[in-house]
C-alpha cells in the first residue's frame, strides 16, 4: 500500500480543488455562449464556487479522519489486548497499549513475541487507515468537483452561492470564542466531577488542609491526601494584596500624571517605555523574583533581624506588582482621559485648582472605569502563573504573614500537571478541581470589571 | 485668608505632582533594574572557557574501506580516553586513581563527544592526521575563570577544589585555556552540561509553535472580526460572542494550558510536548487580542469607503473583502504583532500541554518534541548549577530584545499607515 501522509493528501486536496476552480471557470463562458446567455456572475465565482465546494467538505473529513482515526484503532487494539487477556485491570491494558504503540513507531525494542506480533498488525492497520484516509479524501474532492462544475449552469448566480458559503465560514470563525469558553467550561467541569467523585466537594472548597501526597502503590504507607483548597486561596490572595499594594497607588498616580501633567512630550517618552514593562515575558520577572529580589528581601529581612522566608510571599507578590504597574497605568490612562473636558473646565472655571478638580472632579467622574481597571489587574494577579511557579512556595500553609512561603493555586496547577502523572489519578483530577475555581473566579472578576467600565462608558457618550 | 488658603491648595498640586513623579521614576528604575541585573548576569555566557588539545587522529581505524567515515567504528573508538590521555600530559605528577578523577572534572563531560562531532565535521583522509582543537573546560573551571565562583568560601564548600584551581591556572598560564566566544550556546539545543547547552533547539522550537499560532489565529480572527462587523444581526447570538471575546481575552493562560491538556492531548489524542499542540493553544490564548484589534482596525475605516463600493454595486461581501479588509490590514497586522510577541513570551500553557520536558535533539517537524525559549529560560533558572544561571540571562536578553523589536515594529507600523480620514 502506498504510503500517504497527511502533508501528501493536504497537497493533493488542494491541487484538485485548483484545478476544477480554473476548470469551472474556463467551462463557464463555453457554457454561456452555448445557451447565448451571459453569465449571471464572473467566472471566477464559479471558480470559487468549485474550489469551496470540492475543498471544504473533503477538509473536515481529512481533519476528522487524522484525528478520529487513530484514537479509532486504538480503542480497537485496546480491545483486542483486553479480549487475550480478559484478567487485566484497565490500566495494565493501557500500558501494554502504549507499549505496542511505541514498538511500531521503532522507539523501543520489543519485548516478547505477543508484543512484537501486535505490534505489526498495529502499524498495518494505522497504514490502512492512513491509505483509505488518503483515497476518500481524494475522492470526495473529486466526486463532488465534477459534479458541483458539471452542473454549474451560466443561469444561475454563483457569486450569490458562494457569498452565503463564505459567510457561513466567517460565522463559524466567529462562534469559535463561544466553542472555546464552552470547552474550557466543559473540560474543567468534566474532569472536576470526576475529582469530586473521588473526594467530598465541600471538604475541597471548605479544607483547611492541603496535602496533595497520594500514595503511589497500594500498599505504600502514606497520608490519604487532604485536598482543602482555603490555604491554597489564602495564599493566592495574600501574594495578590501584596501586588495590589505596589501596583495601585503606582500606577494609579502614574496615570494621573500622564493624563493631567505630563508635557505630550513626556507621554511620548513614558508611555511607550511603559508599555516595555508589559511586555516582558511573565518568565523574565520570575527569574527577577526568584534570583534577585528574594535573596535581597532575606538580606534585609536578615539586617533587622526578621527570618524572612528564601521563597517569601513578599518578593512574589511585590515582582508582581511591579508587572502589573502598566497594567494598570495604560488603563486609568484611558479612563482618566475618557472623562470629558468640560467636567474640567467647569471645575476650574470655578476657581478650583488642578489638584482639587482632579480630586474632587475628575477622580469621582472615572472612579467606576478605575474600579474596573482595577478588578481586571487582580483578576491578572490571581491568574498568574510563572513569577509564583518560580518564586513562591510549594507547601500550603494558612497564614498571612508577608515573610513567609506560601502557595497558589496556579503553581500547585502547575507542580500536579507536570511530570509524569497518569490521568486519571486524583492528584491530577484535583488540579482541574483547582481550574475550575480559578476560571469561575476570575471569571467573576472579569464580567464584573466589564460591566462597570462599560456603565462609565455610556455615562459619558 | 484666601492667599493663606492658595499656599496650602497649591502646595496640594505640587504634591500630587510630585507623587506622579516619583512613581513614575519607580516604575522606570524598576525596569532599568530589572534588565541591568538580567544584563549583569547574563553577559559573561557570551564567552566559555575552552582548551586547546593537540591530538593525533589515525582516520585508518575510522574509515572504511571506501574512505567514508564509518559511524560504528567513530561511535566504538574511545574518543573521552584520547582526550583525557592528552590532558595528562600537560600534568605527569598525577598519578593517583582520585587525583586523575579530580584532574578530568576540570574538562567537560561532552568533550570526547565533542571531538567526535569535530572529526566527523572535517571529513578527513585516511592516515594519521595531527588535529589542534578547542574543546570545552568544564562549567565549574568556566565559572571559576570568569570570577563568578568566589574562592574566599572554604574549599569543602566549593564546586572546585584548590588542586583543580592550580591546574586550571596553569593551563591559562601555557595559553592552553583561554574564554572564547561561546559558539556552542547559539549552535545547539539543551544538555545536561551547561557548557554544551545552547539555545537553538527552544528558539526553533518557538518558531514552530509561533508558526502554528499564526496560521490557527490569524485567519479565524479576521473572519470572525469581518463577521462581527459587516455581517452579524445585532441579536442575542453576536452579543454572546463579544461577551465570549472579551473575556477570553481576560482568561488565565494556565486555564488554556488546560484546556489544551484535557482537549487536544486527551480527547484527541495529539502528541504530547509537539509544537502543533502547543500552536494551536496560544492560538486560542492569542485569538481574542487579535479579533479586538482587527474589530478596532476595521471600525476605524470610513463608512463612506464601503459605502461608496455598495453605491457602485458591489455586494456586502465585495465591499468588505475589496475595499475595506485592504485598508485594515495595516492595523490587523498590528494587532497580529502584538498577540505574537504575547504568544511568544508565554510559558505556563507550554507548562501543561507537556512543552517543558528536557530535550536535547533540535526539533525538525511540528509533532516532535521540542520546548520553546520562555520554557528554556525557566528550567535553566530552576537548575542547580550556576552556568545555567548566565545562560537563562542571556536567552532572556535576547528573548526581550526580540520581543521589545517585535513591539517597535508594531509602533513603527502603526505610525507608518496611521491614516487620517
Amino acid at each position: 500500500m502506498p504510503n500517504l501522509p497527511v502533508s501528501l493528501v493536504f497537497f493533493m486536496l488542494v491541487g484538485i480543488s485548483l484545478f476544477f476552480y480554473f476548470y469551472s471557470k474556463n467551462n463557464i463562458l463555453k457554457k454561456a455562449a452555448f445557451v447565448g446567455q451571459r453569465s449571471k456572475a464572473l467566472p471566477s465565482h464559479y471558480g470559487q464556487q468549485s474550489f469551496l465546494w470540492a475543498f471544504i467538505p473533503s477538509a473536515i473529513i481529512l481533519l476528522f479522519l487524522t484525528i478520529g482515526g487513530p484514537n479509532y484503532i486504538d480503542q480497537l487494539f485496546y480491545n483486542k489486548i483486553q479480549e487475550l487477556n480478559p484478567k487485566l485491570n484497565p490500566s495494565f491494558v493501557s500500558l501494554i497499549l502504549a507499549k505496542v504503540i511505541n514498538v511500531s513507531n521503532g522507539k523501543i525494542a520489543a519485548g516478547d513475541e505477543k508484543i512484537l506480533t501486535l505490534a505489526s498488525d498495529y502499524k498495518a492497520a494505522l497504514d490502512q487507515l492512513y491509505f483509505y484516509r488518503g483515497l476518500v479524501v481524494i475522492l470526495c474532492a473529486a466526486l463532488v468537483g465534477m459534479f458541483v462544475s458539471s452542473l454549474q449552469s451560466p443561469r444561475a448566480n454563483a457569486r450569490e452561492n458562494v457569498e452565503k458559503f463564505i459567510i457561513n465560514i466567517f460565522f463559524v470563525s466567529a462562534v469559535i470564542a463561544i466553542f472555546t469558553t464552552g470547552a474550557i467550561i466543559l473540560s474543567l467541569l468534566f474532569e472536576a466531577l470526576r475529582f469530586f467523585s473521588l473526594y467530598n466537594f465541600f471538604d475541597f472548597i471548605f479544607g483547611l488542609h492541603w496535602a496533595p501526597n497520594v500514595a503511589i502503590r497500594s500498599d505504600q504507607v502514606a497520608a490519604a491526601g487532604s485536598f482543602g483548597m482555603i490555604p491554597v486561596l489564602v495564599g493566592t490572595l495574600l501574594i495578590s494584596f501584596i501586588a495590589m499594594c505596589v501596583a495601585i497607588p503606582i500606577g494609579l498616580f502614574s496615570a494621573i500624571y500622564l493624563a493631567e501633567f505630563a508635557s505630550p512630550r513626556t507621554r511620548d517618552f513614558v508611555k511607550p517605555t511603559l508599555e516595555i514593562l508589559a511586555g516582558i515575558p511573565t518568565v523574565v520577572y520570575g527569574y527577577f523574583a526568584a534570583l534577585t529580589a528574594a535573596p535581597f528581601f532575606r538580606e534585609i529581612g536578615f539586617s533587622l533581624g526578621l527570618d524572612v522566608s528564601s521563597e517569601s510571599a513578599l518578593a512574589a507578590g511585590a515582582v508582581m506588582g511591579i508587572m502589573i504597574i502598566p497594567f494598570i497605568s495604560s488603563l486609568s490612562d484611558d479612563v482618566i482621559r475618557a472623562v470629558p473636558q468640560s467636567l474640567r473646565d467647569g471645575s476650574m472655571g470655578l476657581g478650583a485648582t488642578k489638584a482639587e478638580t482632579i480630586y474632587n472632579v475628575v477622580l469621582p467622574a472615572a472612579v467606576p472605569g478605575l474600579v474596573g481597571a482595577v478588578l481586571l489587574a487582580v483578576s491578572r494577579a490571581i491568574g498568574e502563573t510563572m513569577i509564583v511557579v518560580m518564586a513562591a512556595g510549594l507547601s500550603a500553609s494558612l497564614t498571612v504573614n508577608p515573610l513567609d512561603s506560601v502557595t497558589t493555586v496556579t503553581v500547585q496547577i502547575v507542580s500536579l500537571l507536570t511530570g509524569d502523572t497518569e490521568f486519571d489519578d486524583i492528584k491530577t483530577l484535583s488540579a482541574f478541581g483547582l481550574g475550575l475555581a480559578l476560571f469561575f473566579f476570575t471569571l467573576l472578576l472579569n464580567i464584573f470589571a466589564l460591566s462597570i467600565s462599560r456603565r462609565l462608558a455610556e455615562r459619558y457618550d | 485668608m484666601i492667599r493663606k488658603s492658595i499656599k496650602s491648595r497649591r502646595a496640594r498640586e505640587t504634591r500630587l505632582k510630585i507623587y506622579g513623579i516619583t512613581s513614575i521614576c519607580f516604575a522606570l528604575i524598576m525596569l532599568a533594574t530589572l534588565l541591568i541585573s538580567i544584563g549583569l548576569n547574563g553577559y559573561s555566557a557570551l564567552q566559555q572557557a575552552y582548551f586547546k588539545v593537540d591530538i593525533s587522529v589515525n582516520m585508518d581505524k575510522l574509515v572504511d574501506e571506501s574512505g567514508t567515515i564509518n559511524k560504528n567504528k567513530m561511535n566504538l573508538f574511545n574518543w573521552d580516553g584520547l582526550v583525557k590521555s592528552t590532558l595528562r600530559e600537560f600534568f605527569p605528577e598525577v598519578k593517583e586513581r582520585d587525583e586523575k578523577k579530580e584532574l578530568f572534572a576540570i574538562i567537560s563531560a561532552n568533550a570526547g563527544y565533542d571531538l567526535k562531532e569535530i572529526v566527523k565535521k572535517k571529513a578527513l583522509g585516511s592516515g594519521s592526521h595531527t588535529l589542534s582543537v578547542w574543546l570545552h573546560l568544564s562549567d565549574d573551571a568556566d565559572q571559576y575563570l570568569k570570577g563568578r565562583l568566589s574562592i574566599d568560601i572554604p574549599e569543602e564548600d566549593r564546586r572546585i577544589n584548590n588542586k583543580q584551581i592550580a591546574w586550571v591556572n596553569s593551563l591559562v598560564e601555557r595559553d592552553i585555556a583561554k574564554l572564547k566566544f561561546n559558539k556552542t550556546f547559539f549552535t545547539s539545543a539543551d544538555s545536561r552540561e551547561p557548557e554544551s547547552a545552547g539555545i537553538l533547539g527552544s528558539v526553533v522550537g518557538s518558531a514552530l509553535t509561533l508558526f502554528v499560532t499564526v496560521m490557527f489565529a490569524l485567519p479565524l480572527a479576521v473572519m470572525a472580526s469581518i463577521y462581527l462587523e459587516y455581517f452579524a444581526k445585532p441579536g442575542r447570538i453576536t452579543d454572546f460572542i463579544e461577551v465570549n471575546v472579551n473575556n477570553l481575552a481576560a482568561v488565565p493562560s494556565i486555564v488554556f494550558g488546560l484546556l489544551g491538556l484535557s482537549v487536544f492531548l486527551s480527547t484527541f489524542g495529539l502528541p504530547r510536548s509537539a509544537p502543533l499542540v502547543g500552536g494551536l493553544v496560544l492560538g486560542l490564548m492569542t485569538l481574542p487580542t487579535i479579533v479586538i484589534a482587527s474589530r478596532a482596525s476595521i471600525r476605524s475605516i470610513p463608512p463612506s469607503i464601503r459605502e461608496a463600493a455598495l453605491g457602485l454595486g458591489a455586494s456586502k461581501m465585495q465591499a468588505a473583502m475589496h475595499h475595506v479588509l485592504p485598508l485594515a490590514a495595516p492595523g490587523i497586522l498590528t494587532g497580529t504583532i502584538i498577540g505574537m510577541a504575547q504568544a511568544l513570551g508565554e510559558t505556563a500553557p507550554l507548562l501543561m500541554i507537556g512543552m517543558v520536558a528536557f530535550i536535547i535533539d533540535i526539533p525538525t517537524t511540528f509533532t516532535s518534541s521540542a520546548t520553546a525559549m520562555p520554557v528554556q529560560i525557566y528550567m535553566w533558572s530552576d537548575s542547580a548549577e550556576r552556568a545555567f544561571y548566565e545562560r537563562s540571562s542571556l536567552a532572556i536578553l535576547f528573548l526581550v530584545a526580540f520581543l521589545i523589536s517585535m513591539n517597535l515594529l508594531a509602533v513603527m507600523l502603526r505610525k507608518k499607515f496611521e491614516k487620517k480620514w
